[in-house]
């Protein structure tokens, strides 16, 4: 077993449903602590005040801009990490932070938040409120497989990451619009309802088999974009399918 | 990557379950196979097309029954978004082992749920089976009841069965009356989604079946994953179907190769021509999203 990777949570203004969703793992967090990777800095679940060096930064949450200590943790995170991962949708595309307009306790001043891509330059996004705990282990296994697997392994993690990283360049929105926008607008819509059945606050409905948006009850997860099949498909990494899903199995085992 | 998909083994096959048979498209594969994994416990359900109150609109359905299957079999040429319950099977049905039969977009999906679990939670371990049909294009529910009533003059309610084979589009009605199109009529019609499609026969499907290739009333199975052979061995030894070698039966193999390779060399045309249908100010071509590239 080669030396296990460094992943830290860096917590911004976020629910905290995306630790959770990490513990949510199970049996299969010890399993990923144990073998793949060391939690150096996570809120509560690791005592380190200060934003350690590390292979992986999870951000959670979006960044408030009247709070210099989340700017500043933020940009230092960016520094002493190899991959920064805007972890969740709040961090990736503002999600119910998108709607704050100050006015809450305990802070009535805080009201600008923004995505963090908007701060530092994000590596590679992991959409969805909360983004779900078997792709938190998928990434995790994934980014062993690229700092310290062989040429083969790298290749593999590369691929699969690669539409994740692609996702980071895209831009710092996603809603249901964009299934308008960038899928059915563009003639790529073919209704197998994946939108639909992702939706965390069942925004998505379908009609005649193409989905039709909620706007005021959508919360610009981007769930139902990034786990469209039109959004993006990798032929390469789908299409062997039992291989992968055998290796992360494998991995966890 | 072949045309055709991976796949362990092909072969010709026909239920041979009556039932089943006075009810389905041709062979009566999916809704046999699912019948028998719902018995042996392989599913505790399955994600079907189920009827609607609309004549030949499906709606996604979670069948856990064998008349519940029956009541799903046969063709609909309109969409099914069946991927609508993929999280919800989990949940208010809770189930462990789900079934799932769709076209090859809709497998395509599947197997991006599974790879790529981002919002669908706790859902990736529990797709116990997914079953493919063999799928040229799909159409909207308009354009269907375009093309039976406008073109075939049949009300949607009268018709007892549609089918595409033999170079037609056959609508046969309840009394009897049997009102055909060329298919070629139908291509303004289909939705414009199905023209980047790059897969005829749900390559990445356990198990899937279509009538193409086989004599009719029956056929043509691919049996493409562990899990797939293992469902398929199962049956084939509890009786639940006749089978015969794909070499040995007419038109075989060579007309799904045929048709798969026409589906996909057409279609990456179109995937292709999207990169230039504008033009910029400076005269270089402008174009449309390629899902298979990047987001």
């Amino acid at each position: 077993m080669a030396e296990k990777i460094t992943i830290g949570e860096l917590h911004l203004s976020g629910c905290t449903g995306c630790l959770v969703t990490i513990a949510d793992n199970y049996e299969g967090l010890f399993k990923l602590l144990d073998d793949y990777a060391d939690l150096v800095y996570a809120l509560t679940l690791v005592d380190t005040r200060h934003v350690p060096e590390m292979d992986v930064c999870l951000v959670e949450g979006s960044c408030c801009l009247n709070d210099e200590l989340s700017i500043e943790e933020l940009k230092e995170a960016r520094e002493k990490s190899k991959v920064l991962v805007a972890y969740g949708a709040c961090a990736a595309y503002g999600n119910i932070t998108r709607f704050c307009r100050g006015g809450q306790w305990n802070q009535p001043g805080h009201e600008a938040f923004v995505p963090i891509s908007e701060i530092v330059d994000v590596d590679l996004y992991l959409p969805s409120c909360p983004p779900c705990p078997q792709m938190v282990r998928n990434i995790a296994v994934m980014a062993y497989l690229l700092l310290k697997g062989n040429d083969e392994q790298k290749a593999l993690a590369t691929a699969y990451l690669t539409p994740l990283m692609q996702l980071a360049k895209r831009g710092d929105t996603a809603c249901g619009c964009d299934l308008m926008y960038d899928v059915i607008n563009q003639g790529l819509c073919m209704g197998c309802g994946t939108c639909a059945g992702t939706c965390p606050v069942r925004a998505v409905t379908m009609e005649y088999g193409k989905p039709n948006v909620n706007r005021d009850q959508c919360i610009k997860c981007g769930a139902c974009y990034s786990q469209c099949p039109r959004s993006w498909f990798n032929f390469d990494v789908m299409n062997n399918y039992e291989g992968i899903i055998n290796a992360i199995k494998g991995a966890m085992q | 990557m072949d045309v055709l998909g991976n796949y362990k083994s092909v072969i010709s096959a026909r239920s041979t379950d009556k039932d089943i048979l006075k009810k389905s498209q041709d062979g009566g594969i999916i809704t046999t196979l699912f019948a028998y994994a719902l018995e042996e416990g392989i599913i505790d359900g399955a994600i079907v097309a189920g009827p609607s109150d609309e004549p030949w609109r499906p709606e996604p359905m979670v069948a856990t029954t064998k008349a519940e299957l029956l009541a799903a079999a046969g063709t609909r040429y309109t969409i099914s978004p069946n991927l609508y319950l993929i999280k919800e099977v989990t949940r208010s049905y809770g189930f462990d082992r789900v079934g799932i039969v769709g076209t090859p977009c809709q497998i395509q999906a599947t197997r991006k749920a599974q790879v790529y679990p981002i919002g669908l939670r706790d859902v990736d371990d529990k797709i116990a089976l997914a079953l493919g049909i063999f799928c040229m294009e799909n159409l909207s529910y308009q354009a269907l009841e375009a093309i039976v009533e406008d073109h075939c003059n049949q009300k949607m309610e009268s018709v007892k069965k549609m089918d595409i084979g033999k170079g037609k589009f056959t609508v046969y009605t309840e009394r009897g009356a049997v009102s055909q199109m060329p298919p070629k009529l139908i291509h303004k019609y289909v939705q414009p989604g199905c023209h980047v499609c790059l897969d005829y026969v749900a390559n990445l499907a356990d198990i899937s079946s279509g009538s193409v290739g086989s004599p009719d009333g029956w056929s043509t199975v691919f049996v493409r994953s562990l899990k797939g052979n293992e469902v398929w061995e199962g049956a084939l030894a509890a009786g639940l179907f006749e089978t015969k070698p794909i070499d040995q039966v007419k038109p075989g193999l060579d007309l799904v190769k045929k048709l798969a390779t026409e589906k996909i060399t057409k279609n990456q045309k179109h995937v292709d021509e999207r990169k230039t249908v504008g033009i910029r100010a400076d005269g270089t071509p402008k174009g449309l999203r390629n899902p298979y590239e990047s987001p």
